[in-house]
């Protein structure tokens, strides 16, 4: 019943956990010890450790059951975790929004799981798999539907996202980092398991088509909304949205690819998914730790109110860099890495005669560029607001560093973004047996992995070689260097003011926000975001001499207004109508029971 | 170790043809504004003459600004360098042609245009902002256009590899007046426009805060830096106009690393740069900057132009 088994798939996402959670363990020694707001250390530490323990049960758990109970311990743990600071109304909140989604998901999970077993006559994934051949094609779209909803509730797919803007930044910064980087991973981890293995080798097209357009819409809206928050963490979950997204195209075309006979295709597009998958789980793991430190000098989310970090933080500000040019996909970082394996996957779909793949390819592809650019945007925004120019506030003038763990362990997940991103092949040439498992081809008669290289021989051939990028990159800086002493001898540097236009000196509020960075933005994508502001002034006397100006901007979530506002309305109205049964007379209740008595006695005799 | 040689030699005589004609190619453009406008203008190496007097100066640092501003002038150009040794200029294949196809190219692009936007904001001036958040905007709103006008293109080649792009051009010229060509060739013309920062999106030419977009993030800088940064646009026209007229009208390339090729094809592209240098004075001279909310409108004809480009490849053939 309780069984464990390690295959290459398992043993990819054990990697991402292990990764993860050594660097956040390191980090945390630091963080709960100064943390005021940890009462109970120990009893966090024991939760935290916990849930670590339930991650590697998950991931290495063969049997439906086993697979299951853990998914529920992760999904609690994890509840409690996020109510760590649970005075607060809106942690409590999140922490209540969170545990609804995550068992509306497990909700499906189990008529999933239950489906499977009405076929197989086993718990056991082997069995299951083994039936997989003799379930009618409705009923296997109708599992890979339940495994969409059920594991996409906690990957954070749209429209089923909502509750990881809220439960992501109330949670402590460490749990944070873990639930971003690899907690939401298991819900990719379950649509891997379940569809590539489960379900067996044959997809349907629109499985594909489907995940391709979740895929598309998480990423663009994911990186847009993320664009319109000025909450250091709520930004960054935002963020994770838009990375999920990034990973499923690369598995919905996976999917398309497999449904339409091109395995090797469909190894690549599943590995620059899985790829991501490790590589978004270290930046964003990265870019969470920096938040938590951040916040816990300054004790505040709010990017409006921070500024000039870099001087204060200056290793902090450094690894956080690096995080946000990775997210950014800036080569030689390995975000870039996988996010060109993505488009290079993506890119095959014209070379493959179907015609749906064909108008969906170029509409992906062109939404991924967006994207990209879209996410530099807003790390730009989160970085240079927050680390640069000058202090907003007091909180960010007095700021100090972090205690040695944290900026170690930060250190480490920065290290990894540069070494995968020049040496891409070492994960690849780990990603080989996964989809040669699937797919029975290797990566490597479709890409050559030279460890700096990456290289794609279909077609006519591709390449980009990180590597020599970064090599180039470092050593062609001598030719600048000698132009300048040969022209202009050594450099000369005098320091001086900002100018501020003619004014005396130069001060914080004139500088541009973050509100204001985004604004562009807000405004091309008017139609999307729907940005709501309302502008009070208070005269004194004339309106020339204005007493108070408040101003507020809200951006609505069109998934707020138009789908669950009424769901839960419809929910709220069906409850009130069904509360008219509950009249509380004796009689009443007797009188439904014999009602259901006799009802069963005709119909279930 | 003889090919090696050569590989090493072409590819720095291409940087050093990159660097030392893109200056040249701002001053025909300034030259051309002029003529237009019935002034004499400065001469053609006034370009040269700025930048040597840039890098005399001293450098004058803002007190508030960090090392991410000093940093920057250098990851600008020598990301310009990088991407001069990947553009098919002077021959086909480009000797290091293996180490990034256009979509590497795309996000050496992002690399230097990242770290300027972040020496904006380093500087703490509302400028700086306004400038970073601008040119983030527009280039948000460029990149899924460039990526399908490139993409366009690609499709027939079966490869990013700009490189075998060009080549597969050069040996099956039919495709040139393929319509789908032409509608990518007038897309990724709009695109350049709009990446390079010349009217209608941007002014090269104005300090004025109201419409300003690069000019605005490189406000603080002076002396060498500015010079870096100057240069590197000017490096990156350059680029812009080679990839434009390789990818379009391939003649005079050479095939291979022979000096004599490579000088043939020097002079064969700054020709054809020239020419659309001439262009971009034209349209420069006869339209005005459009309202910064009115670009995307401008955008989304590039991009939709490389969608009709990549659909009429499917409907008539390749």
């Amino acid at each position: 019943m309780f069984s464990f088994q390690v295959d290459y798939l398992s043993a990819f996402f054990l990697l991402v956990v292990s990764i993860l959670g050594c660097a956040v363990s390191l980090y945390s020694i630091g963080y709960t010890n100064q943390f005021t707001q940890f009462k109970k250390t120990g009893l966090f530490l024991f939760l935290y450790n916990l849930l670590l323990v339930s991650l590697i049960c998950l991931v290495t758990a063969s049997n439906a059951v086993l697979f299951l109970i853990m998914w529920e311990v992760m999904a609690l743990l994890n509840y409690l975790l996020i109510v760590n600071e649970h005075e607060s109304a809106s942690t409590r909140r999140a922490g209540f929004l969170y545990i609804t989604m995550t068992h509306i998901g497990t909700a499906f999970l189990v008529a999933m799981f239950l489906t499977l077993y009405s076929y197989g006559h086993s718990f056991d994934f082997i069995a299951m798999k083994a039936a997989a051949g003799t379930m009618p094609a409705a009923v296997r779209s109708l599992v890979f539907l339940c495994a969409l909803v059920g594991f996409g509730v906690k990957a954070g797919i749209m429209p089923l996202h909502i509750w990881l803007p809220e439960a992501h930044p109330a949670a402590p910064s460490n749990v944070s980092a873990l639930m971003s980087g690899v907690v939401i991973k298991t819900g990719i981890y379950g649509i891997v398991r379940v569809v590539f293995d489960l379900l067996g080798p044959n997809p349907v097209e629109w499985w594909g088509i489907l995940v391709l357009a979740v895929a598309v819409v998480s990423a663009v809206l994911g990186v847009l909304y993320a664009l319109m928050e000025h909450d250091l963490k709520r930004l960054l979950a935002y963020h994770s949205v838009e990375n999920i997204g990034i990973i499923l195209m690369g598995v919905g075309g996976s999917l398309c690819f497999s449904s339409l006979g091109h395995p090797t295709l469909a190894a690549l597009a599943l590995t620059a998914g899985l790829f991501h998958v490790l590589n978004h789980a270290i930046f964003k793991g990265l870019l969470f730790l920096g938040a938590g430190s951040v916040n816990q000098t300054t004790h505040t989310r709010n990017i409006e109110d921070l500024g000039g970090l870099i001087k204060k933080l200056p290793w902090t500000a450094a690894f956080f860099l690096v995080g946000a040019a990775a997210i950014s996909a800036l080569p030689p970082l390995n975000g870039f890495a996988s996010e060109w394996l993505t488009f290079q996957a993506l890119l095959f779909g014209f070379n493959v005669s179907d015609l749906a793949l064909k108008l969906a390819i170029p509409v992906t592809v062109a939404l991924l560029a967006l994207t990209g650019a879209l996410a530099a945007a807003c790390f730009v925004k989160a970085f240079g607001i927050t680390f640069l120019g000058v202090a907003r506030s007091n909180h960010a003038e007095n700021a100090s560093e972090s205690p040695l763990t944290m900026i170690v362990s930060m250190g480490f997940l920065a290290v990894l973004c540069i070494g995968i991103g020049i040496a891409p092949g070492t994960v690849l040439s780990l990603l080989d047996p996964v989809t040669n498992a699937f797919f029975n081809v290797h990566i490597g008669s479709g890409a050559a992995l030279n460890s700096g290289t990456l290289s794609i021989q279909q077609g006519a051939g591709t390449s980009s070689s990180p590597f020599f990028i970064a090599l180039l990159l470092v050593g062609l800086v001598a030719v600048p260097i000698a132009i300048a002493t040969a022209v202009g001898g050594r450099i000369r540097r005098r320091i001086a003011m900002t100018w501020a236009c003619g004014l005396e000196k130069i001060e914080p509020q004139m500088q541009y926000t973050a509100t204001g960075f985004s604004k562009p933005i807000r405004m091309i994508f008017a139609n999307i975001v729907r940005a709501r502001h309302e502008i009070e002034v208070e005269n004194e006397t004339s309106p020339y001499f204005r007493q108070t100006i408040r101003y507020e901007l809200k951006t609505e979530s069109i998934f707020h207004n138009f789908l669950y506002r009424p769901l839960t309305r419809g929910v709220l109205k069906a409850a009130h109508t069904l509360r008219k049964l509950q009249t509380g007379h004796l009689q009443t209740y007797l009188a439904y029971i014999f009602i259901t008595l006799i009802l069963l006695l005709v119909f279930a005799r | 170790m003889n090919d090696t040689l050569s590989i090493v030699l072409s590819a720095a005589f291409q940087i050093c043809v990159v660097l030392l004609a893109a200056p040249f190619i701002t001053g025909v453009i300034k030259k051309t504004k002029a003529r237009m406008q019935n002034r004499k203008g400065a001469g053609l190496l006034q370009p040269y003459s700025d930048l040597v007097k840039l890098l005399k100066k001293e450098v004058i640092l803002s007190s508030s600004a960090s090392w991410i501003f000093r940093v920057t002038p250098y990851i600008v150009f020598t990301s310009m360098l990088v991407i001069a040794l990947l553009i098919p200029t002077l021959a086909v294949p480009v000797p290091l042609h293996w180490i990034g196809d256009i979509i590497t190219i795309v996000y050496l692009l992002a690399l230097g245009r990242f770290f300027v936007a972040l020496a904006g904001l380093d500087v703490a001036s509302a400028f700086g902002g306004i400038g970073s958040s601008r040119e983030m905007s527009i280039s948000s709103i460029v990149e899924p256009a460039m990526m399908l006008a490139i993409v366009a293109s690609a499709v027939t080649a079966g490869s990013t590899d700009l490189s075998v792009i060009v080549a597969s051009l050069v040996t099956s010229p039919v495709t040139l007046v393929h319509p789908a060509h032409m509608l990518a060739f007038v897309g990724l013309f709009i695109v350049m426009l709009a990446e390079t920062g010349r009217i209608p999106v941007d002014n090269p030419e104005t300090h004025l805060e109201l419409t300003m977009i690069h000019e605005a993030m490189i406000l603080e800088y002076s002396g060498r830096y500015l010079a870096f940064i100057e240069w590197a646009s000017q490096m990156k026209l350059f680029l812009f106009l080679a990839l434009l007229s390789n990818m379009f009208f391939p003649v005079g390339i050479a095939a291979s690393l022979q000096p004599g090729a490579l000088i043939i094809g020097a002079a064969a592209l700054i020709a054809k740069v020239v020419v659309l240098a001439v262009a971009v004075a034209v349209i420069e001279s006869t339209n005005a900057k459009l309202r910064l909310f009115r670009v995307p409108e401008l955008l989304m004809v590039a991009f939709i132009l490389s969608l009709l480009a990549l659909i009429l490849y499917f409907i008539i053939g390749g």
